[in-house]
Parts: C-alpha cells; structure tokens; sequence
C-alpha cells in the first residue's frame, strides 16, 4: 500500500478526527489511521462534550445529525463522605435556550464514529481496524510517514499527527514523548446504566432531551486522589470512578469493586435504582499536567489531544483541547504545507498558536492542581468525614444550642486534621488554581 | 447485590485474538521479587490472577486501557495493542 499522502493522522478521536475535517476542507490529502474496529470502539468519556470548539471545527454541525444524548443545563459538585455529603448544583434556562448545546453528553462509540464519517464526506480517507505501530523516518531522523500492522502497511506522508490518545505505546517507542509514569495518569472505568428517557427525566427533575452532569469528590475512592461522575444520557446514566494510577498500585484497591461501592452510595444509588448496566470500560486520562507536555512539533510531525497529555483536570476538559488542539495542528500543517516546508522550524507556528490560546493558558494556570491533590489526601478522607459530621449537627434538632454545636463541629475538625493543615490546605490550594 | 468482574466482562464486546498481546516476560521475578503484585488489584479487568506458583494472563478480558505496562514495579509485561479490529469494540464508550 506504499502510497503518498500530505497528511497521515494516528487516532480518530476528537483531536485526530477535528485535524481531519480542517485539512480535508482545505483540500488537503489525508489519511487517518484507526486501530478500533470503528472509529470510537476503543475511546470512552464521561460524555460531555462541547458545543463551542466543535463548531470552530463544524460550524453546522446541529444539521448533520450529531448523535447527542442530553442537553446539558445542570451541573452539580457533590462532595461525599461514606453516608452521606453536600450538593452544590446550579441550573439556568439559558442552556436550553441562547445557549443550547454549549454543553451536553454524548457517548463515544457513537459520537466518534459520526465525527469520523463527517471527516470522510469532507474527503479524508478514513482506515479503521489498523494500528500504527511505528513511524517512518529518513536518515536525518525527520518523520516520512507511518508503519502499519497490516502486510506491507507503509504510508509516506509529508507530515504526521500523533493523536493516538494517552495510552500511546507508539510515543514510548519512537520517543516522541516519553513513556507516562503512574503519577501521571488516572485510571478510570465506567458503567453505563439502563433506565427508562422519563425515568432519567423524573429523578434529575428535566424534559425535552435536558440533562444534568455531577462530579463527585470525596471520601468514595478509598482515601486516594480520585473522582467520580455521574452524567445523564438519554435513556441511560454513565457512572465512572477514577484514581491515580500509582494510588492504585500502592493502596491495592481493585476498581471495579471501587464502582461497586460507588452505586451503592446512598447519594447514587436512588439515581440507578432499577437500571441494569449495559457495558463496562476502563481508560487512563493524563493528569500529568502542564509539565508533562512533550515537545508539541518536530520534523515532520506534531502532536494534539491526550496524546500531548493536554487536559484540564479541574475543569474536566479534555475533549475541547483535543478539538482545538486538532485544530491548530492542521491549521499550521495547511500553512506549512503551502510553504512547502513542513520542518520543525515551519511547524513552529503551532506552538506559538498554543501558547496563545486557552489550551496552555489553562493547562499553564493549573500547573499546580496535581500535586497540589497528590500531597493533600486529606481532601480524600478526613475533610469529607468532618464536613459529613458539621453537615449532621447542623440539621439534626435535638435540643443542642447552635452555638454549643458549632463548638462541637470545630472540636471535631480539629480531631480529624490539625489547624495548621487546614490552613496550609486553603493556601497551596489557592496557589495552585490562582 | 455487587457484580463481580466476570459479570462486568460480559456485557462487553470482544473480538478475542488466539494470540495474546500481553505477555509477562519473567515469570519467576512475579514470584520471587515482586512485593505485592500490584498486578492482581488494579488491573481493571482482572487480567492477572494468582495461580498455585505463577501468575495467569487471562488476555480476552483486558480492557486496553495500558495501566499493566507501566505500574508494574519491574516493567515485567510486554504490551501492545490487540491486533487492528480486535480486542474490545465500545458500544457506548
Ligand atoms: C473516565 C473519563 C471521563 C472523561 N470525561 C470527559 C468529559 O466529560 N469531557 C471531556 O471533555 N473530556 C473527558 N475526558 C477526556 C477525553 O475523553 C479525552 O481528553 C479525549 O478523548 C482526548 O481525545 P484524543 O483525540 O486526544 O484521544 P482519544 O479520544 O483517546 O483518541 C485517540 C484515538 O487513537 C486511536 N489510536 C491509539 N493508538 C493508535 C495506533 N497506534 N494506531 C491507530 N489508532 C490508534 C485510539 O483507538 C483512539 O480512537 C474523560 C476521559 C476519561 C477517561
Ligand atoms: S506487578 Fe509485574 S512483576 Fe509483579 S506480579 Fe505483576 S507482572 Fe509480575
Ligand atoms: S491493559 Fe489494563 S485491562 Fe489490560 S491487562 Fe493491562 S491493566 Fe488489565
């Protein structure tokens, strides 16, 4: 199959497949390569996705039948102890009107695999059910193209985008970025429950394809730095936990028994009632933040979405910067290519457009959000159990003057952690979001 | 009323390759020198199980999300992506 091509891209994900449509679109010949059967039979999210990067890549993209599950117009925090926790929601009419589609969920198989077919309308040669499993390269060690797993698999292009995700074997073996360290990635599995679309709108309170995401913090992951979510879908709701990878070495819990538990919080456990689960996944999200990023360009190629280890763990963004990210590569790819120099020193662009979007802004600004939660576990356990014991005495009536219990409620805290680590808590944590 | 992981697997969907793609290299250093065998907790899939005197890779179930290549302290796993089209196929995702 030694045939030529501008572009090869590695990965139909949201950053490949958007770096796909851009090229295609300015008549650039591209091939995008694919290991999952399908497009998305490999990629899982929580779901959300947005509306805003996706039309920067699709502008009609509500025209041409995007296979969305829910509008989303709530989004809750709840932040948990073992029996109990806060829940801080907030909800606006705005997001089903003026700003309809600005966020909802969408299930990836699905969502992928449309994204991809727009890719190949647009004239990308789309191969799925094919792994990249090295990169071409000439005697000065430039990029040249692609090796396949498949029989005489070598495609030649001028430029290469790695978007093969985070799980890339590829970067650990041409060195493109350096193999993830544990710390570096969250482990994550998911479920998706069955239940009835007017079971779904009963229980979060919406109509008319609306819907509602909340994150989980607290005392649900077994003391480690982890999260939980719970979104609504159509006719089904995705729950995923997650945690650092080397939390999960060290503290050796088992996470499908950590999803166990996380259905059966009394905070979750009303929502699924009833519903059976219809699948069950895992995949790593790059936490690493900023200063795992690898060198983003070189000669002859570039790098975009997890890939790059780019999202934002705060925000829960990763799809957007993979998007926009896809974006810029191919927007510095169609220059270059139009120059006739795709070198390292003419791929430059890219990482002056990144430098001065919000993908390295925000990647830059929340430099410090993983290890600020890597050296705070407390976060994880004994804050979730005091907030849990406040919570309690400030509602239960029982006679106790309030003043006596919110003596009660310091005393306790006080127990749990001591005040200076509180204090030092509110500080790093501060410096690491400011 | 908890699934067990076996219960989990089988809602899934895969196209099982006969040939693994997950091999552990030495199987002595899991017996001798590995403290822990982290391998047999976080592995999402339960990939890794405790035999009599070995550890079994029971590759049809793995969920491809990469943790076993590099959380093993000795970097003992050889690991590559099923072959093109095999392995799990999402249907949700
Ligand atoms: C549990 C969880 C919840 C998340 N929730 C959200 C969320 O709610 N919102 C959000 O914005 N982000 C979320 N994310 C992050 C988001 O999923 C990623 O940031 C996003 O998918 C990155 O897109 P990508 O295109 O860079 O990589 P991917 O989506 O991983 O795509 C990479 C593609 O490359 C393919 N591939 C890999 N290697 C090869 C190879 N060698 N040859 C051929 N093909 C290859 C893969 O099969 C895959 O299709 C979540 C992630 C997880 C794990
Ligand atoms: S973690 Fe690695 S060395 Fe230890 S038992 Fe598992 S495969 Fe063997
Ligand atoms: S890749 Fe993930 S699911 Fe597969 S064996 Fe390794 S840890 Fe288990």
């Amino acid at each position: 199959m030694k045939e030529a091509f501008d572009v090869a891209i590695v990965g139909a994900g949201p950053a490949g497949t958007s770096a796909a449509c851009i090229l295609a679109g300015a008549g650039v010949k591209t091939i995008l390569f694919e290991r999952g059967e399908y497009p998305g039979a490999k990629n899982m999210s929580g779901g959300v996705l947005y509306g805003q990067e996706l039309a920067r890549v699709l502008p009609d993209f509500a025209e041409r039948k995007l296979p969305i599950e829910r509008n989303i117009i709530e989004s809750r925090l709840w932040y948990l102890s073992k029996e109990g926790g806060y829940n801080l929601g907030y909800r606006d009419a705005i997001f089903a009107t003026e700003r309809k589609h600005n966020v909802f969920t969408v299930g990836r198989a699905r969502f992928d695999r449309w994204y991809a077919e727009q890719a190949r309308q647009k004239g990308v040669l789309v191969v799925p059910g094919t792994v990249v499993v090295d990169l071409l390269r000439d005697g000065s060690g430039r990029v040249t193209g692609v090796v396949t797993g498949r029989a005489e698999g070598e495609v030649t292009a001028q430029v290469t985008l790695l978007a093969d995700g985070v799980n890339s074997p590829l970067a650990a073996l041409t060195g493109f970025r350096r193999e993830v360290k544990p710390e570096h990635v969250a482990l994550a599995v998911k479920e998706v429950i069955d239940l009835p679309a007017e079971v779904v709108d009963q229980r979060f309170g919406v109509s008319g394809g609306n819907g509602v995401t909340t994150e989980v913090l607290g005392d649900i992951v077994g003391g480690m730095n982890g999260v939980g979510v719970l979104y609504t879908n159509s006719a089904s709701i995705s729950l995923c936990i997650g945690a650092n990878l080397a939390d999960f070495a060290t503290f050796k819990l088992k996470p499908y028994e950590l999803i166990e538990e996380f259905k059966q919080h009394p905070m979750v456990a009303p929502l699924i009632a009833g519903g059976k689960s219809l699948e069950y996944v895992a995949h790593w999200l790059p936490e690493g933040g900023y200063d795992t990023i690898p060198r983003l360009y070189g000669d002859g190629y570039l790098i975009a979405g997890d890939s790059a280890m780019l999202f934002n763990a705060p925000h829960r963004e990763g799809s957007n910067l993979a998007m926009a990210s896809g974006r810029m590569a191919a927007e510095t790819v169609i220059e270059a290519l139009e120059r006739g120099d795709c070198s390292r020193k003419s791929l430059a662009d890219y990482g002056e457009r990144m430098a001065q979007s919000f993908v390295l802004q925000d990647m830059k600004k929340y430099r410090g959000f993983g290890p600020f939660l890597h050296h705070h576990k407390e976060i994880f356990n004994e804050l979730p159990r005091a907030a849990t014991f406040a919570g309690r005495e400030m509602i239960t009536v029982n006679g106790v003057s309030k003043r006596e219990k919110q003596k009660l409620i310091f005393r306790n805290a006080r127990k749990e952690t001591s005040l200076l680590k509180y204090l030092k808590l509110l500080w790093s944590g501060w410096r690491a979001v400011k | 009323m908890t699934m067990k992981i076996e219960d989990k697997l089988f809602l899934d969907r895969f196209r099982v390759d006969e040939e693994s793609h997950l091999r552990i290299i030495n199987g002595q250093i899991c017996m001798t020198e590995c403290k822990g065998q982290p391998c047999l907790y976080f592995c999402p899939a339960n990939v890794y199980r405790l035999e009599k005197d070995y550890i079994s890779v029971n590759h049809e179930g793995c969920l491809e999300c990469g943790s076993c290549r590099i959380a093993c302290p000795h970097l003992n796993i050889e690991w590559r992506f099923p072959r093109g089209g095999y392995g799990i196929s999402h249907k949700f995702g």
